[in-house]
């Protein structure tokens, strides 16, 4: 049997030395409440659940070119999902969860609907629009607070499935079970997210995201339904990031219009993550994540400064390194964690005056 | 008769963001930029005005006069040294720009000014009302809607009636040819951005005397400026003028039925607008 | 010295090289003819002339003076203007202002104005007030030669008057250009159609893959030469 004279593939070296890292992180971070302290276990919880944001705002504005500020609407329908759901239904916590990502996509439905219909820059403002829209008549919704806000019942909290096996394995206190628990949670839908976007880039589907996202009229012509290709993207973001919502705020176990709604903490943050660890990859929000802990660790105190800081380095990157941190790292090293670029190796590629097209 | 009164109450309401809007649709009219910071910009010309009104012991409106050409500056600096940098075919780079502008001013202004909430003493003019027919309209109100109609006409002039405005209308349409023309794309982009913030400086004065206002309500303005071009049709003043007094008309509607609908119901009337009219209710024929 | 000229010219879009060192020049009122086939680079030639694309300074050469880094809107104000290959008039002025944009950074001194181009062009005037893409091909051509001509230019760059027009506008067309010469105007045009290039011209240069390959007065080119030059084959 012949070998065929040429390979289709997106692996390189270190990309497969990046999976196998990958995959012992996962483990270590599986396993790592045996040994970690409750501080450790919350501020993973926190890059756990922002990185999650952030896939799912680079999806749309990287790869999808949509150009969202109103992922806010997301996270705080999808928490309040939750807490409605809790409240008023008594479901259990974790079963609830699933209904804020059900209820983000509801949401967005609607949302894509009025937004598509603005092109451009003012498809931000519009969905900024319906997360303001949202954020109201949440407000007016009295059995889970009004525009006061509520707390996540006592009795909810108590039964909350997988907290007393978690007590007993790592012998600690019900408040921390419970982070343990939403650590894992945050964990599993971080690999999820980032396991599916990668996987729907190297699909069909994805090229013809990055060609639409490059250029709509050609992408067209080659038989590419743009318009299904922004739904599908949107939709997943929003059920994507409405699932983090309601995890944010089961962890947190308190829940206001004004904070699940954010404008700053769900959308401003995310955006400054994706643009300073560089837009458009997969890797540059990791890279973005950690950045920003680390600001936000060291300079949160400063308040208003910090957040001068943050923006004015957003500014600059896009000034002056419009592909992030990222971008600056693969451009010298050449380094690719996540390929999705299509490569052609073996063959007789040095022959190009003589292309072999043999089977 | 309550009703009258509410709508013309709503009417004046309009003026003001119409007057947010103008500044907006001039912006984007010309280059095709959505300036995120758009409202911040507003809320930082009101704590100049409030600054030179504090600190001179100006009359507000003489303070206007002071504020616009240093606005015009910033505005001209903005565009020239930052905005004209992230022009192009990619909206990404100008609307990633402006939102991290939006977050710089408005704790720039909070740093500065504290976050407690400010209003830019207008001495009688404040409480001074006239009776017209059946309801009584406040002096501050009136003003601000005939300051509106007052800024468009003067827009209009400005566009079709100047060198400069013809500059404007051929670099909108094609800043190459517009080269040939000895017209520099770059200065006519940083002069309309100038433009744009001497009309924000308006803007601001009756923002400023009219409500109390801190550094966080900028985005706020922003929506509701636009809500009304989006409203009026992209590119047309006078629908700009329509659009603001439809929000406005449609929030005191609000108001009037329950004080905690009131910035809702103006947005559910945008939403409305956009599902019947999606291009606006005055589109402009050559987008 | 020459008028306009150019030294060793080139010119790049990417990594595709459209000029490879290209020597005209244009003297005190002449009329220089630049003939070729489709992608021969005589629209880079004029890009590159009027600042749209930009070279090395010592490339394009005015009164001796190094211009070509400069860019365009530079170049108009110092009297070169250009009928760009479309009219590429703006949809969002009228026929008059159109025409008064081209005079946008010319102080008014010099032979045209609006009364001397609607003198030109009488039907221009009657259709005034119109948008400028409401006019048929002809009268959009006349409109961009018009606009200019506004800024009272020393050279004027036309590049392909002829694109898409019936033969007898573009004979109205050209007979406007003694009139344009008489006032004072160098000219270089830019054309496909050889026999109206050669009725005109009082010299014309031939380029061929970014390169001239012959130049001559209309009266030395034989046809031959000419086909062989515009082909790179022999008859």
């Amino acid at each position: 049997m012949r070998t065929p004279p040429y390979l289709v593939s997106t692996r390189t070296r270190t990309s497969t030395f990046g999976a196998i890292a990958a995959a012992c992180l996962v483990v270590v971070a599986i396993v790592l409440p045996a040994f970690a302290g409750r501080g450790l276990i919350q501020d993973l919880f926190f890059i756990f659940t922002m990185l999650v944001l952030a896939q799912f705002w680079n999806l749309l504005a990287g790869y999808g070119g949509l150009v969202s500020v109103g992922q806010q609407a997301f996270v705080g329908f999808g928490a309040y999902m939750l807490f409605g759901s809790v409240i008023l239904w008594g479901l259990n916590p974790i079963a609830a969860l699933l209904l804020s990502g059900v209820g983000a996509l509801l949401l967005a439905i609607p949302t894509a609907f009025f937004a598509f219909r603005l092109q451009g820059a003012y498809f931000a403002i519009g969905t900024w629009v319906v997360a303001e829209v949202a954020r109201l008549v949440v407000a007016q919704w009295r059995s889970v607070g009004g525009g006061t806000g509520t707390s996540m019942p006592r009795e909810a909290r108590e039964v909350m499935w997988g907290v007393t096996w978690i007590q007993s394995v790592f012998d600690v206190r019900d408040s921390a079970a419970r982070d343990i628990l939403a650590y894992w949670l945050a964990l599993a839908l971080l690999v999820a997210t980032i396991g599916g976007i990668y996987w729907l880039l190297r699909t069909k589907r994805g090229l013809a995201l990055a060609a639409v996202r490059d250029n709509m009229e050609a992408a067209k012509s080659v038989g590419v339904d743009a318009a299904r290709m922004k739904w599908m993207v949107f939709l997943i973001a929003a059920f994507g990031t409405g699932l983090a919502g309601g995890l944010i705020f089961l962890q947190n176990g308190r829940i206001s219009p004004d904070s699940a709604f954010s404008v700053i903490d769900w959308t401003a943050f995310v955006i400054f993550i994706v643009v300073i660890g560089g837009i458009g990859t997969i890797e540059g929000p990791i890279i973005g994540v950690l950045v920003f802990f680390a600001l936000q660790t060291l300079f949160a105190d400063y308040g208003s400064w910090y957040l001068i800081a943050l923006g004015g380095i957003g500014i600059v990157i896009m000034l002056f390194a419009p592909r992030g941190l990222w971008g600056l790292i693969s451009d010298k090293s050449g380094i690719q964690l996540f390929p999705i670029r299509r490569r052609l190796s073996g063959g007789k590629l040095a022959d190009r005056s003589k292309p072999s097209r043999e089977e | 008769m309550i009703w009258v009164d509410t709508i013309v109450q709503g009417i004046l309401l309009g003026g003001l963001y119409a007057l947010f809007a103008a500044g907006l649709s001039l912006v984007f009219g010309i280059m095709r930029l959505v300036n995120l910071a758009h409202g911040d910009l507003i809320v930082l010309a009101a704590y100049l005005l409030l600054v030179i009104v504090s600190m001179l012991g100006l009359n507000p409106f003489v303070a206007a006069l002071v504020a616009m050409p240093v606005m015009f500056a910033i505005g001209y600096g903005l565009q020239r040294f930052v905005l004209n940098r992230v022009l192009g075919a990619d909206i990404l780079p100008p609307l990633l720009v402006t939102f991290g502008l939006s977050v710089v001013i408005q704790n720039v202004l909070q740093e500065g000014f504290s976050a407690d909430s400010r209003r830019i003493p207008a001495g009688t003019l404040e409480t001074a009302s006239l009776p017209i027919g059946p309801v009584t309209v406040g002096l501050m109100p009136l003003l601000t809607l005939l300051s509106a109609i007052g800024v468009i006409l003067a827009l209009q002039w400005l566009f079709y009636r100047t060198s400069l405005g013809r500059a404007f209308r051929a670099t909108s349409d094609d800043p190459v040819t517009a080269g040939l023309m000895g017209i520099k794309p770059q200065r006519v982009f940083a002069q309309a951005t100038g433009i744009a913030m001497v009309v924000v400086t308006i803007a601001a004065l009756y923002l400023g005397t009219r409500s109390n206002f801190d550094p966080t309500i900028g985005p706020a303005r922003l929506i509701y400026a636009f809500e009304a071009v989006i409203i009026g049709g992209l590119g047309s003043l006078w629908g700009t003028l329509a659009g603001g007094i439809i929000i406005g008309v449609a929030q005191t509607l609000g108001a009037a039925i329950n004080p905690e609908w009131q910035i809702l119901a103006g947005h559910l009337a945008f939403l409305l607008v956009l599902l019947v009219r999606p291009r606006g209710l005055f589109p402009r024929a050559n987008d | 010295m020459a008028l306009l000229e150019t030294h060793g010219l080139t010119a790049h879009y990417g990594d595709f090289q459209a000029l490879f060192g290209v020597d005209i020049r244009l003297d005190q009122g002449e009329c220089v003819a630049i003939i070729g086939a489709n992608g021969a680079g005589k629209s880079s030639l004029l890009r590159s002339l009027s600042g749209v694309l930009r070279q090395e300074p010592g490339m394009v050469l005015l009164d001796g003076r190094p211009i070509g880094a400069l860019p365009a809107d530079d170049i108009v104000a110092l009297g070169i203007s250009m009928v760009p290959e479309g009219r590429r008039l703006f949809p969002s002025l009228s026929v008059e202002e159109n025409l008064m944009i081209g005079a946008y950074r010319s102080s008014g001194n010099g032979a045209w104005d609006l009364d001397a181009v609607y003198g030109m062009f009488p039907m221009l005037k009657e259709r005034r007030t119109a948008p400028g893409n409401a006019l048929s091909g002809g009268q959009q051509q006349m409109v961009a030669i018009g606009r200019a001509l506004m800024s009272n230019p020393r050279v004027l760059l036309c590049d392909e008057l002829s694109l898409g027009l019936a033969p007898v506008i573009i004979r109205d067309i050209y007979a406007a250009l003694p009139r344009i010469r008489q006032a004072g105007a160098s000219v270089i045009i830019v054309e496909q159609d050889i026999g109206q290039a050669l009725k005109v011209a009082d010299r014309v240069y031939c380029m061929m893959e970014g390169k001239v390959t012959l130049e001559g007065t209309p009266e030395e080119l034989s046809r031959d030469a000419i086909h062989k030059a515009y082909f790179g084959v022999a008859a």
